[in-house]
């Protein structure tokens, strides 16, 4: 019988798998958050760390990190990268600001999710129907967004005066919760639910982890690749809105660089860079590691350039940690 | 088109008849199809029944493929018709394919391996739950109960990729019959199953031939064609050549109407010219691997051809890897021209003069983006050095000397060897090592998966090589292939060598057979 001749070996393989497949390296970045957590805790119990006010100046200062990081998390498990994220942030809040002074709230927020739906739309079509490399596209895109930004604000910052735009986007509180950590628990929630328990996640994750297999499947795997860069740089526009009602104003430097954090938060949530496999709650943790880690460095009194190579070499560490064999 | 479909799938799954008797599950005729410009099915006609095993063959180009693309909704025919369970249907992409109960278990897994075994079977048919949320568990317990039926046990939380390939099968299995598929296409399905899987496998068959299943059956195997299948219908140049039950065709008939013309004896033994001398190429002395490899000793004369035979796991390709430096050995010695050599990798195996030919050309043999003439002077690049750099001229012509010297077939050798047909691939990877001119050749299944024609010109090939004086050891799981070429074989079992024998003490495949068996 079949069952007997093959599967006495295969059994006894797959406890032993079981029991492997509960490896730590994926709770790598849970148990990095804590450890690193809990030595700045108390490393840094005389500078404040663990006041209520650090902590939540820790998440606020995340916010729009993890924001963007959701919609990257989308973007990688389908194996493609998305670069341009963070120059089409600050672009958005350059657009919103600019037609927000002239033709009101309305028009500011929709002139930044614009910007957002044009890229996104232009990378996503490029990459699906020419079959361009995002990577290229989307580094392209990141110099293109950013020089426009520049262009048409004359490299001045745009200052925005509508108080509405700015309790909206990230100066207001919902009680004693900062607006913004409200948005990126919106986005996290909406993400997770997304990928794990819709069949749109499901097409997402097959793509990357198989296009041939997802494809043959009956998966549009075109359309898919199209709609994660689209959604990824709506949401980047978005994250550029975040910034320019946190910071009320528009500024061409909002973003720059976000998309390195928000590659590397997706990639230490334990994201595979090649794909298939992907996790928003690994996202979320992995933006929080790095805002932890940002924040514990200054209060210890670091310089920035010291803090950056402490940085750089916590991320190769825990990336280094999490994989597998 | 929306009715017709709802027509055909809504009667789904009725207790079929058994054995082939059933009436026609599909049914294609007059099909035709180019690309651009070039005929590639010339009205072809093709039927299967339910609860029949039919297997199409045909050589490289011969349509099987194309049809059978057809017939999955892949690519759109110029004309003809196609009726499942008698209903006239359109089948214009996948997944009209799919909602008229075509299955398809592919040749190269189309399995996405990050997600678990119950989520590649329901892939984007999720069972859904309130709020347009996947129900996940409603989708383990139909998997579960998809395996049960098909009483084959797995864990289906598992993640593909933790599973071994004889299951990622299973797998497709289970999903193309969790989507109701009632035609069932099975393209090379035994190409990467050991003996026992294999067996599970016709076993499953069985089953699904009892519940009504239609299943397309395409194998290069003939004793599996003729172990499974109830009828054949056999492809040429775009058309049909016949239809025949298995009861009534012979072994001869069916590689004719494949290859094209009378091969006279083309899988049998040639007597060589007389190896001259009886001197020793390569010995093996008390090689131990691990659990792998126990204690094996043999040698290779020049001129010979050697034979290693055994079962999947027996310790074939661990002692091929071992000998061409790709594995480390723990003890013993290789000896060339009684000389001991010590080849730590395969550049070191490269440089004294041995070549391996690895079992999965496209993994292991060819860069498959990279053109024919690129792939061909890879391993010959020091030889084409001007200084620093590398001369062009030179390699273009040793390029195309080896292309002639082993007829590969390729318009220009500037394309991607992506585009070769598999008979043509391998030969590209016989030609690269070649190229080096080693003079010991270890080929691991050195015709898996080609077609019957270039099956014979690789095992002329091989007694080509021999009778330049080379030794050439090779491995196959197929005995008429091996019985074919070796002038000795060398039968392994769980790592060890059982015996070894001389080609004129083997009579025939049966006994071979035996001597693997270990009886």
């Amino acid at each position: 019988m079949a069952t007997s001749t093959v599967t006495p070996s295969e059994t006894t393989a797959g406890r032993r798998g079981r029991l492997a497949r509960v490896d730590w390296h994926r709770y790598v970045i849970y148990i990095g958050f804590v450890v690193v957590f809990l030595f700045f805790a108390v490393l840094l119990r005389d500078q404040g760390f663990l006041s209520a006010n650090n902590l939540l100046n820790i998440l606020r200062q995340t916010a729009t990190i993890t924001v963007i990081a959701v919609a990257m998390t989308f973007v990688i498990a389908c194996a493609e990268i998305d670069l341009s994220v963070g120059s089409v942030a600050g672009l958005s809040s350059v657009v919103a600001a600019i037609a927000l002074s002239h033709w009101g709230l309305l028009a500011g927020i929709i002139g930044g999710l614009a910007v957002g739906l044009v890229v996104g739309a232009i990378n996503g079509g490029l990459v699906a129907t020419l079959g361009i490399p995002s990577f290229l596209v989307t580094l392209g895109m990141l110099g293109i967004a950013s020089g426009v930004a520049q262009w048409v604000t004359a490299s001045a910052p745009q200052p925005i005066l509508n108080d509405a735009f700015n309790l909206v986007f990230g100066s207001g509180n919902i009680g004693p919760i900062p607006g913004l950590i409200v948005w990126s628990a919106l986005f996290v929630v909406v993400g997770h639910v997304a990928l794990t328990k819709t069949r749109y996640g499901r097409e997402v994750l097959a793509t990357g982890g198989n296009r041939t297999a997802a494809n043959f499947t009956g998966i549009n795997t075109k359309r898919i690749k199209f709609q994660v860069l689209l959604i990824s740089a709506v949401v980047a526009s978005i994250a550029g809105l975040l910034y320019a009602g946190r910071l009320q104003s528009g500024r061409f430097q909002w973003g720059t660089g976000d998309e390195l954090s928000a590659i590397a938060a997706v990639i230490l949530g334990g994201t595979s860079l090649f794909g298939g496999s992907a996790s928003v709650i690994g996202t979320l943790f992995g933006a929080l590691l790095i805002g932890l880690i940002n924040n514990g460095l200054i209060l210890a009194g670091l310089e920035s350039s010291q803090q950056q190579v402490v940085r750089g070499a916590i991320i190769i560490l825990a990336v280094a940690l999490a994989r597998k064999k | 088109m929306a009715e017709t479909m709802k027509d055909i799938t809504s009667p789904r799954r009725p207790d079929g008849p058994g054995s082939g008797d059933g009436g026609p599950a599909v049914e294609m005729s007059g099909i035709y199809k180019s690309f651009s410009g070039v005929p590639v099915l010339r009205g072809v006609d093709f039927e299967v029944r339910a609860g029949e095993v039919h297997a199409l063959a045909g050589g490289n180009g011969a349509g099987k493929s194309t049809l059978m693309k057809i017939l999955q909704g892949v690519y759109a025919m110029d004309a003809g018709e196609i009726r499942i369970n008698g209903e006239r249907v359109r089948l214009s992409s996948i997944h009209d394919a799919r909602a008229a109960g075509v299955g398809m278990v592919f040749q190269e897994f189309s399995l996405v391996p990050t997600l678990t075994v119950a989520q590649n079977v329901f892939l984007a048919a999720e069972p859904m739950g309130p709020l347009g949320m996947i129900n996940d568990r409603e989708a383990v317990r139909r998997t579960r109960e998809e395996f049960a039926g098909m009483h084959v046990e797995v864990d289906v939380t598992a993640r593909v990729q933790d599973l071994s390939t004889a299951y990622w099968q299973l797998t497709e299995i289970a999903k193309a019959l969790a989507q109701d598929a009632r035609i069932l296409i099975m393209d090379e399905p035994t190409a990467s199953l050991a003996k026992h899987e294999t067996e599970a496998l016709f076993e499953l068959v069985e089953r699904l031939k009892a519940r009504g299943i239609a299943i397309i059956y395409i194998s290069h195997r003939m004793e599996e064609v003729y172990r499974i299948a109830d009828r054949i219908t056999i492809l040429r140049d775009g058309g049909r050549l016949f239809t025949k039950s298995l009861k009534e065709v012979t072994r001869e008939e069916i590689v004719e109407g494949i290859v094209g013309q009378k091969i006279e004896g083309e899988l049998e033994y040639k007597e060589r010219a007389p190896r001259d001398t009886r001197e020793v190429l390569l010995e093996a002395r008390g090689i131990n691997a691990g659990r792998r490899v126990r204690d094996v000793s043999f040698q290779l004369h020049k001129g010979e051809i050697l034979g290693l035979a055994g079962l999947m796991g027996s310790g074939r390709t661990e002692l091929a890897r071992i000998l061409f430096g790709v594995d480390k050995f723990d003890s013993g010695e290789v000896l060339l021209h009684g000389r001991r050599v010590d080849v730590g990798n395969p550049r070191e195996a490269a440089a004294v003069g041995i070549a391996l030919i690895p079992e999965d050309r496209r993994e292991q043999g060819l860069v498959l983006d990279h053109s024919v003439r690129d792939n061909l002077l890879l391993p010959l690049l020091s030889r084409l050095k001007a200084g620093p750099l590398i001369s062009d001229r030179r390699g273009n012509e040793l390029a195309r000397s080896l292309i002639q010297r082993f007829s590969v077939k390729v318009a220009n050798m500037a394309n991607p060897v992506r585009v070769l047909s598999g008979g043509n691939q391998q030969k590209v990877v016989i030609a690269k090592w070649l190229g080096t001119e080693p003079e010991v050749l270890i080929m691991d299944e050195p015709t898996a998966g080609v077609d019957i024609g270039t099956k014979s010109e690789i095992l002329d090939m091989i007694r080509n090589l021999a009778d330049e004086g080379k030794g050439v050891i090779v491995i196959s799981s197929e005995y008429p292939e091996l019985l074919a070429v070796s002038d000795r074989v060398v039968v392994l079992k769980d790592g060890a060598v059982l015996t070894v024998l001389d080609r004129s003490d083997i009579p025939d495949e049966e006994s071979l057979q035996l001597a693997v068996q270990g009886v």
